[in-house]
């Protein structure tokens, strides 16, 4: 009985859920995205992922490094920074875009805002607005599925996005046999893994469906067509795996909503109006944007502050 | 069967499988009884015996002339040693009387069975509750003897029968094994208080209760049992309420606001043994449990016998004692010296091995929104938590700190590991006494 007790706050005991299982199960929820694009694209796919993934880790650990500060690889987050990247690149993409993309996204928009948690937009999306910016041309060099990347005979094709509503074929759209980059040509991937995440209780309904279906329905009304306008371009894979990045969304559901259909409207409006055929990646990182304002006024509804409660 | 809750809340494992079917026992007091002067939420007793008084079991030892009292009775007869300061489970050192007991536990002359208690007057019955020391026995420790008396029309009382605490199994045991008990005190606080109906609300977790319960409730007219969905924390009485009848207690304000009065189960039978015997709160029951005690029990202890003595009873430690705890695992106070004594609000002891005790790395918040989702109070805990870390006490107030209840939900949840509740626990003190300050000038 002599032995020295531990004295802490309350609660003495803790769910099971911690940041490193949310980030495992977010690369779980890409792997079907990822299958599906080897299939389309080949090898090359998968080459740029892992490329990809292991550039963000080392840029973290450098930073971490540079910064004398414990090591946060093990939290997965540069992981999945680095997989989404990854995601929202065509596949033929130069490998050193990659890496410099990876260091944008780690170093620039995630460790210079004070690392995990404290970036004000999506690192990867801020990388691949970065990489447009800079290298236009590789960005937007898109090839057919099943074609052979970088053999002299391969012109660079349109996305269906950019070739518009009457060349679209939509189940091609909705299982991903079309042009586009490596994680979001496949509609049908995407939402296996979001509702894998759903399942889990990862992420809450409210953010794809409003950006999702927002995006339909501010694309009919504009006329781009509702099916069409949610299952080309980046939208599924914005819609379950950018915008509901916890660190650059609004934290009530509420503010959810407003922040999902914002992302819409700006979305389907650089897509109408804009010089570039798709908007998602701007969109997004505007609303992250936005985020703080949206949580300093949208509040939850507070216990107790009725004006008078009625009797059963 | 329709089962009622509320808007937020967690499951957590309800680990209650190792207590719930042990049976009372009854655990023998030591030598030495210690009775801390300060067991209930108000004034500190003033001693009314002296060193070297004999005492009897029963006999009121301390009390105070403030209104938020409430006063301590010897579970023990004997002789008057010591009054002198010594620990409290709340951590603090708080003036003591420290009683040795001789063993025979002869019992004060004004404890006997009676009738006529409904034939008394209001005042009367009320001062029959505060003189036995009754208090909320569910670990808030109010006197009972003002909440039963509110200056507003009473609806209904509800029995708190919810016990959402995990490991808790102190009043699923008492609705089990005096279930007359709890009802027949249901019956008192209608009686003083003029409620229409009263409601026994349990957790379906406790099927076997419910079904005991309602049994007894068939016959009475106006006394029914609610079933409660099981989620922490569904014992809190505001959510109890809102619950059971849809109201919603006002920010700031009181159950007795929307017409309410919330009683927990050992509270009303130590109102009904008051009101039948005028036996004071002498003894509760306890539930020793956790990781680290080899034999998980329910206890009767008496107020006043030391943590070593309870849980040498439950067979005493096995493995690394990690942490040792009074109440619940969710909303409990860490003990670091055992030789304190159980307390009118000592629903229970746990004591966790170290190797049981959560392990989780701490990185920074990454705004899940998990503590906004589930929040009972619907407040914002991550931005609490930032404020109060900064001390921005002005932000704390704007974003409604004060009606924190500290439940503890948003640590439990917390992916990042921190302990938004720790801070908001600090903070929250730190801006009551500031609207003190300036409500005094």
């Amino acid at each position: 009985m002599e032995n020295k007790l531990i004295v802490s706050y309350a609660p003495h005991i803790r769910s099971k859920d911690d940041v490193k299982g949310t980030m495992l199960d977010v690369i779980i929820a890409l792997i079907p995205a990822l299958f599906v694009s080897v299939f389309f694209f080949g090898i090359r796919a998968a080459i740029v992922c892992v490329v990809s993934v292991l550039a963000s880790m080392l840029f973290e650990s450098l930073w971490n490094m540079l910064l004398k500060k414990k090591n946060t690889i093990n939290d997965l987050s540069a992981a999945v920074t680095g997989l989404l990247l990854a995601f929202c690149l065509p596949p033929s993409i130069p490998l050193w875009a990659v890496v410099i993309g990876d260091a944008f996204a780690i170093i620039i928009a995630k460790g210079f805002f004070g690392g995990l948690g404290q970036n004000i937009v999506n690192p990867a999306l801020a990388a691949r607005a970065f990489l447009l910016a800079c290298w236009p041309v590789d960005m937007t060099y898109f090839t057919k599925p099943f074609e052979k990347l970088f053999s002299p005979d391969v012109l660079s094709s349109a996305t269906p996005i950019a070739e518009g509503i009457e060349e679209a074929n939509l189940l091609d759209l909705f299982i991903g046999n079309c042009a586009g980059c490596i994680g979001e040509v496949s509609a049908l991937a995407i939402i296996i893994g979001g509702v894998y995440l759903l399942i889990k209780k990862r992420i809450d309904f409210v953010i794809p469906a409003s950006y999702i279906l927002g995006v339909g329905v501010i694309g009919f009304i504009l006329g781009n067509g509702f099916l069409f306008s949610m299952l080309s371009g980046g939208v599924m894979l914005a819609g379950f795996f950018m915008a509901t990045d916890y660190v650059t969304s609004p934290v009530t559901s509420k503010g959810q909503l407003i922040y999902g259909l914002i992302a819409a409207l700006i979305t389907v409006v650089i897509r109408k109006y804009g010089s570039y055929p798709e908007g998602v990646t701007y969109a997004i990182l505007i609303s992250n944007i936005i985020t703080p304002l949206i949580d300093k006024y949208v509040h939850p509804k507070k216990f107790g502050y009725v004006k008078k409660a009625k009797t059963v | 069967m329709k089962t009622l809750t509320f808007k937020g809340g967690i499951h957590p494992d309800d680990c209650k499988k190792n207590t719930k079917d042990e049976k009372i026992i009854e655990v023998l007091p030591p030598k030495e009884m210690v009775y801390p002067l300060l067991q209930h939420i108000g004034a500190e007793c003033e001693p009314c015996v002296k060193v070297g008084d004999e005492v009897l079991r029963g006999q009121k030892i301390a009390d105070s002339e403030a209104f938020v009292s409430s006063p301590i009775h010897s579970s023990v007869s004997g002789v008057v040693t010591k009054i002198e300061k010594r620990r409290h489970p709340n951590g603090k050192m708080v003036n003591s009387i420290v009683v040795e007991n001789d063993n025979t536990y002869r019992l004060s002359e004004d404890i006997y069975e009676r009738e006529g208690f409904f034939e008394l007057s209001k005042e009367e019955k009320l001062k029959i509750v505060r003189e036995a020391g009754v208090v909320g026995l569910g670990g808030a420790t109010f006197p009972t003897h003002i909440k039963l008396n509110p200056n507003k029309e009473i609806d209904y009382v509800i029995v708190n029968g919810a016990e959402c605490e995990p490991y808790l199994t102190s009043d699923h045991r008492i609705m089990l094994e005096i279930p007359k008990e709890v009802v027949e005190g249901l019956k008192c606080i209608l009686n003083i208080t003029g409620a229409k109906e009263g409601i026994i609300a349990i957790e379906e977790n406790k099927m076997d209760a419910i079904n005991v319960m309602s049994k007894l409730c068939e016959k009475e007219e106006n006394i029914s049992v609610a079933v409660l969905k099981t989620k922490y924390p569904q014992g809190s009485e505001k959510h109890l309420i809102k619950a059971v009848t849809s109201r919603e207690v006002p920010s700031g304000g009181l159950p007795n606001d929307v017409g309410v009065i919330v009683d927990n189960v050992d509270t009303c039978c130590a109102i009904y043994n008051a009101a039948l015997k005028r036996m004071p709160v002498m003894s509760r029951i306890v539930t020793v449990s956790g990781t680290s005690i080899d034999k998980p029990r329910n206890f009767k202890v008496y107020v006043g016998t030391p943590f070593k003595n309870v849980i040498e009873n439950a067979g005493g430690f096995i493995g690394d004692v990690g942490k040792v705890i009074m109440g619940g695992p969710m909303m409990g106070i860490t003990q670091f010296d055992l030789n304190v004594p159980v307390i009118k609000g000592t629903s229970a002891i746990l004591a966790f091995d170290k190797l049981t005790l959560p392990k989780k790395e701490n990185v920074p918040c990454i705004r899940c929104g998990e503590c906004v989702k589930r929040c009972p109070m619907n407040l914002m805990p991550l931005y609490l938590n930032q404020y109060a870390k900064a001390g921005d006490l002005d932000m704390c107030d704007k974003y409604n700190i004060t009606d924190c209840i500290e439940c503890g939900v948003c640590s439990y949840l917390c992916q990042s590991n921190q302990n938004p509740l720790s801070n908001i626990k600090n903070a929250k003190q730190k801006v009551i006494a500031a609207k003190r300050a300036k409500g005094g000038k």
